[in-house]
């Protein structure tokens, strides 16, 4: 097990950190115009409704940007490591680590997975990993 | 009475402390210090003065600042939010103010001990509470202004052709204005472009040491009266030709990722259209520009929204040679952020006065009119100053 910062949550976003916790990446979607939405908000920014429900993503997608922060260092973080920001199959952009991979063949497109990892103090984070093929 | 803000207002006064790593005095000191040498240089008292305006960032309190320097009264106290993005907004604020007749003497200020104190993005000062807006992030290790804003530039890299190089060049221009401004920090310390190659990666693939930066300790402060009365002060005035701020579609803080397009700096455009819009004036109508510059890349990004050169164009516009003296723009004459100081972007303001002023250690020649923008990748704002009230 390992330390990560425990991300700060409130009644709008912590359906979220919960499914995790249930290995699930778990999507906000309006029940007014059926958009989804990541980071999870109150309202629904094209038709205003506050009446959502969450569904389950298929856990794919690919990288759209990333970065290997060298410096600071940060006790909880192994070096070197890669954030990426992932583009979801369903369309919503989340940021997560990408793992198991050769950072010199990181490029935009990049097909990645999710899995999931339990860290200190029962809090539980997506990963990503180069897609199996096929 | 007209609509128009443009051309009510002027800065009248700029005062500074010294620009270091360690202060050794309280940041209000430093606050009150920069705002005494402001009144200083228009010829007022603090008897003077009715109003203020800073950073929510900044931990000096108005009213702290006025019993210190012996204000009387304030009608009229303000502060604008995000950061550095608040820096010229704080002079729309007091130009408001002026502009209205709510105040008739409004002191503008940021003052801080960043290098020596809190520094941002440090790892040695834990906040009580993670802010809900960071929790996205801050568990994958993705947690100062260099990342943030290095996940943003690798796709403007990445779209565009654009290589690490290609930011260098900024810093080798404001390391080269730094140089001959004796009040920089990195006076007659120029670098070249091996230098900046040569530099540690902070944020691979996009950000190395000399793309970020300095930190700072330091105060400065302005003094914003009516056009009016700035005309019979000590100084020439420094007229608000145009103010703006600028907030857009599905922006974060710091980590507007969530966007169609996340190549550009959409806040900024917002600023720019305003200006334009307002003082009819146009990319080439504006002599200098002073460029927020914390991270290189988004002063690329800049130029494309702010309208001087096209999307994607800014690698080929941002050569050495023509943001410097004799080039299309000269930018940051005073040094900008990686040169001068870090000051929240106010010293920046300070600079476009001295170029309308015709007293920047870089004086650009037959200058009419200064475009400064403030901090990037946040909701921001944005000034062109004049030398003339039209």
């Amino acid at each position: 097990m390992a330390y990560r910062p425990q991300p700060t949550m409130n009644r709008d976003t912590a359906f979220f950190w919960e499914g995790l916790r249930e290995h699930q990446l778990l999507l906000q979607r309006c029940l007014g115009c059926s958009a989804v939405r990541h980071p999870a908000r109150p309202m629904c920014p094209r038709c205003n409704s506050t009446e959502w429900d969450t569904f389950e993503a298929s856990g794919r997608g690919s990288v759209y940007s990333y970065v290997i922060p060298h410096h600071p260092r940060f006790p909880f973080m192994e070096d070197p490591f890669v954030v990426v920001l992932v583009e979801l199959e369903e369309g919503v952009r989340l940021v997560s680590n990408l793992c198991e991979v050769d950072p010199d063949v990181i490029e935009p497109g990049m097909q990645v997975e999710v899995f999931y990892v339990a860290f200190d103090d029962g809090l539980v984070l997506h990963q990503f990993r180069p897609a199996a093929l096929g | 009475m007209t609509r128009r803000l443009g051309g009510r207002a002027a800065i009248a006064g700029i005062g500074q402390t010294e620009f270091s790593k360690d202060s050794g005095r309280s940041e209000l000191q430093l606050a009150c210090e920069a705002v005494k040498a402001a009144l200083d240089d228009a010829g007022l008292t603090p008897l003077d003065v009715d109003g203020m305006v800073t950073f929510t960032h900044d931990q000096n309190e108005e009213i702290e600042v006025a019993r210190n320097l012996g204000v009387r009264s304030l009608s009229f106290f303000s502060r604008v939010g995000y950061g550095g993005g608040a820096a010229a907004a704080t002079i729309m604020q007091a130009a408001m103010a002026v502009a209205t007749g709510v105040a008739d003497v409004v002191v503008c200020y940021r003052a801080f001990n960043e290098r020596s104190g809190f520094r941002f993005g440090g790892t040695d000062q834990e906040p009580v509470a993670s802010p809900l807006w960071i929790a996205p992030y801050a568990p994958f290790g993705l947690l100062t202004p260099a990342a943030w804003v290095a996940l943003h530039a690798q796709r403007y890299m990445s779209t565009y052709g654009v290589s690490n190089a290609d930011f260098g060049q900024i810093s080798v221009v404001d390391r080269l204005h730094a140089s001959t401004n004796p009040a920089a920090w990195f006076y007659e310390r120029p670098i070249t472009i091996d230098d900046h190659r040569a530099s540690r990666w902070i944020i691979e693939p996009v950000l190395r040491l000399l793309d970020c930066c300095q930190e700072s300790d330091g105060g400065v402060a302005m003094v914003v009266t009516t056009a009016e009365r700035a005309r019979d002060l000590r100084q020439p005035p420094a007229y608000v030709t145009a103010a703006a701020q600028g907030a857009a579609e599905d922006g974060e803080q710091m980590t507007s990722y969530h966007r169609e397009d996340i190549t550009g700096l959409p806040e900024m455009g917002v600023v720019g259209n305003r200006l334009w819009r307002d003082s009819g004036l146009a990319p080439t109508d504006v002599q200098v520009a002073i460029l927020y510059d914390h991270f290189t890349p988004f002063v690329l990004m800049q130029l494309e929204e702010l309208g001087f050169c096209g999307k994607g164009e800014a690698k080929d516009f941002a050569s050495v040679e023509n943001l410097t003296r004799g080039g299309q723009l000269p930018i940051n004459t005073n040094g900008g952020l990686l040169g001068e100081a870090y000051i929240h972007g106010m010293n920046g303001i300070l600079e476009a006065v001295r170029q309308v002023r015709g007293t920047s250690c870089n004086q650009v020649d037959d200058v009419e009119h200064v475009l400064v923008t403030s901090g990037t990748g946040v909701p921001t704002s944005g000034l062109i100053l004049g030398g003339s009230p039209s």
